[in-house]
């Protein structure tokens, strides 16, 4: 079977591919450029399409199936017009998938589970990713609040630490938004 | 008890009424809590409202209509309560081809640009290299009016021309690439490609029909009768959204809001002219005052008329290249819910017209119109050839077109 797999994202192609490859007897084709992508799709001849809803050729794609539909070429729909539970987890997982039609919804099922799957995997590394960077935001800005604390009260690190955590306690929130609150009243209270 | 409701929408200036609804508060006023989402295509935006994973979407008219007939999918009925807005989109072309059919500095005349680019489209068939327009969607307003507009000068869409779908963040590249020579979209892409020098304004949509329906806010039938209560509240903060984006004072605040990431994530600058009907129609040049470029709140441009949805289901019989069937006439015509409209509105100081349906493009001069409820003036609404939509004779209509 052929699939092909359009990502602009290369890690989330290879994440998908890398799933796929298990299956057997499938042949895996990934594109990442834009330019070219119907030309690329006619030449591959593809039975099933993935691509992830965020994509804005989605509706290139969407026109493309209705003229070769037209054309009276095989026609492409969007998975199985009775599967509405499986349609709904892909979208839910991010991932639109096409599959021409004819094709026994039992080769589908395996190829489609595969796929949510490793969109599911992905974005949990996406959210990995985002809470890392939030929590580093996070460490700045509350450096940033020692600072201006050890500055303007002549205390070292460890009180800083500890004046901050007693705010954030006495008034029931996040120590990041108590160093928040403090680094912006220091720059509209201050003269830079 | 507040209604929670999600919308939602592509980043684009007409995305305006339901950003600005939460953002100054007007949707937690009527007791509604508002949760955007952020698409990049049409069918994203269309999958998530058919699997429920919004209530409600900013999307284009004709979309509503062909999903409600099963056009490229299985069908499923959705309703349009409310008009998010009119026009706004703008045909842009290549600049060389841009100065051979326009005066030089200006918007060009509908009619006028149609004949210049006519000669150009032949001499370029006969040369085996047609002109290539491109869209953003194939059931779009953007689609029915460059085609509307083409042929009506003698210019046959898929026999003298081709028009393909391309993605509006995509269009300046595909301008400049030369995979198109045009592009019909809305703003600020229209500016995006000026500002790059891939493009120039020819004309805008207001020329090719000058009160023509554009964005819709479209729920699956079976939700609006759901939450029908939280849908009308959410028309009238939609209102008052409306009220507040064409009031001039707030152009500037409101464009800023507009251009944060989480929304159209693009320039202020350019976003602002769009609201003011400012145009800049090549690079370099001065700005145009074009005015109802796009059209957000007046003369009830929010009504959904059903003679509007009519509309749109001529022209997908004529661009789909299927006879009229008088039942899908009825189906298109019922997306439209003037009724929803009516019921959520009454009371207010909103006008309400009187009639649900209209002959479009019969208005020549201003005129004033009967109404349930305030008073109404409607301006201009016709099309750039004279000819008149009488929704009582679809047939004959369509029978009429070239």
């Amino acid at each position: 079977m052929r699939i092909a797999v359009i990502d602009e994202s290369a890690a989330r192609a290879s994440i998908i591919q890398e799933g796929l490859v298990a299956l057997d007897d499938c042949e895996i084709f990934v594109l990442t450029e834009r330019r070219g992508l119907l030309a690329r799709i006619g030449e591959i001849n593809p039975d099933i399409v993935l691509m992830d809803l965020g994509n804005p050729s989605r509706d290139v794609l969407e026109e493309y199936f209705s003229v070769s539909r037209a054309l009276d070429r095989p026609i492409a729909m969007f998975v199985d017009e009775s599967d509405d539970e499986s349609i709904a987890a892909s979208v839910e997982a991010g991932v639109s998938s096409y599959v021409v039609d004819g094709l026994a919804p039992n080769r589908i099922r395996p190829i489609l589970d595969l796929a949510i799957t490793r969109f599911n995997a992905f974005s949990r590394l996406q959210n990995d990713l985002a809470a890392a960077k939030g929590k580093l935001a996070e460490r700045e800005t509350i450096d940033a609040a020692k600072r201006i604390l050890m500055n303007s009260k002549g205390l070292p690190e460890p009180k800083a630490y500890a004046e901050l955590r007693k705010a954030a306690m006495n008034q029931g929130k996040r120590i990041v938004d108590i160093a928040e609150a403090i680094v912006t009243a220091d720059r509209l209270m201050g003269d830079h | 008890m507040s209604t929670e409701l999600t919308v939602g929408f592509l980043p684009l200036v007409d995305a305006c009424l339901p950003i600005l609804a939460k953002e100054h508060g007007f949707a937690e006023e009527e007791g509604v809590t508002l949760s955007l989402v952020k698409d990049m295509s049409w069918a994203t935006v269309l999958d998530r409202l058919l699997y429920g994973h919004s209530d409600a979407a900013h999307l284009v008219a004709p979309l509503a209509i062909a999903a409600t007939l099963g056009r490229g999918r299985p069908a499923q009925s959705l309703s349009v309560p409310f008009v998010l807005g009119l026009n706004g989109n703008a045909v842009t072309l290549r600049p060389e081809i841009a100065r051979m059919v326009r005066p030089e500095g200006q918007i060009g005349d509908a009619a006028e640009v149609g004949a210049a680019l006519k000669t150009i489209a032949q001499e370029r068939k006969a040369a085996g290299k047609p002109l290539t327009f491109g869209v953003v969607h194939r059931y779009s307003s953007h689609n029915y009016m460059l085609r509307y507009w083409l042929a009506g000068c003698g210019i046959r869409p898929d026999i003298d021309v081709d028009i393909t779908t391309v993605p509006p963040p995509f269009c300046a590249d595909a301008l400049k690439q030369g995979e198109v020579d045009g592009i019909c979209v809305g703003e600020p892409w229209n500016s995006v490609a000026v500002e790059q020098g891939a493009g120039e304004i020819v004309l805008s949509t207001a020329q090719i029909w000058r009160r023509g329906v554009e964005k819709v806010l479209a729920l699956r039938e079976q939700v609006l009768d759901e939450k029908r209560e939280g849908v009308q509240r959410l028309i009238r903060a939609l209102c008052k959204a409306g009220a507040h984006f064409v009031d001039p004072v707030n152009w500037e605040l409101n464009a800023e809001i507009l251009a944060r990431p989480e929304y159209l994530d693009g320039s202020a600058e350019l976003i602002r002219r769009a609201i003011s009907d400012q145009l800049l129609i090549a690079r370099g040049g001065a700005l145009i005052h074009y005015p109802d470029f796009m059209f957000q709140y007046r003369e009830a441009a929010n009504f959904p008329w059903v003679s509007q949805a009519e509309w749109l289901y001529t022209q997908m019989v004529r661009w789909d290249n299927v006879p009229f069937d008088a039942q899908d006439a009825q189906r298109a015509a019922r997306v439209f819910r003037p009724d929803v409209y009516r019921s959520a509105l009454l009371g207010t100081g909103e006008p309400l017209p009187g009639a649900s349906s209209k002959v479009e493009g019969s208005i020549e001069t201003s005129m004033v119109v009967s109404t349930q409820q305030g008073a109404i003036q409607l301006e201009p609404n016709t099309f750039f050839d004279g000819e008149v939509f009488d929704p009582s004779d679809i047939e004959g209509y369509l029978s009429r077109l070239p």
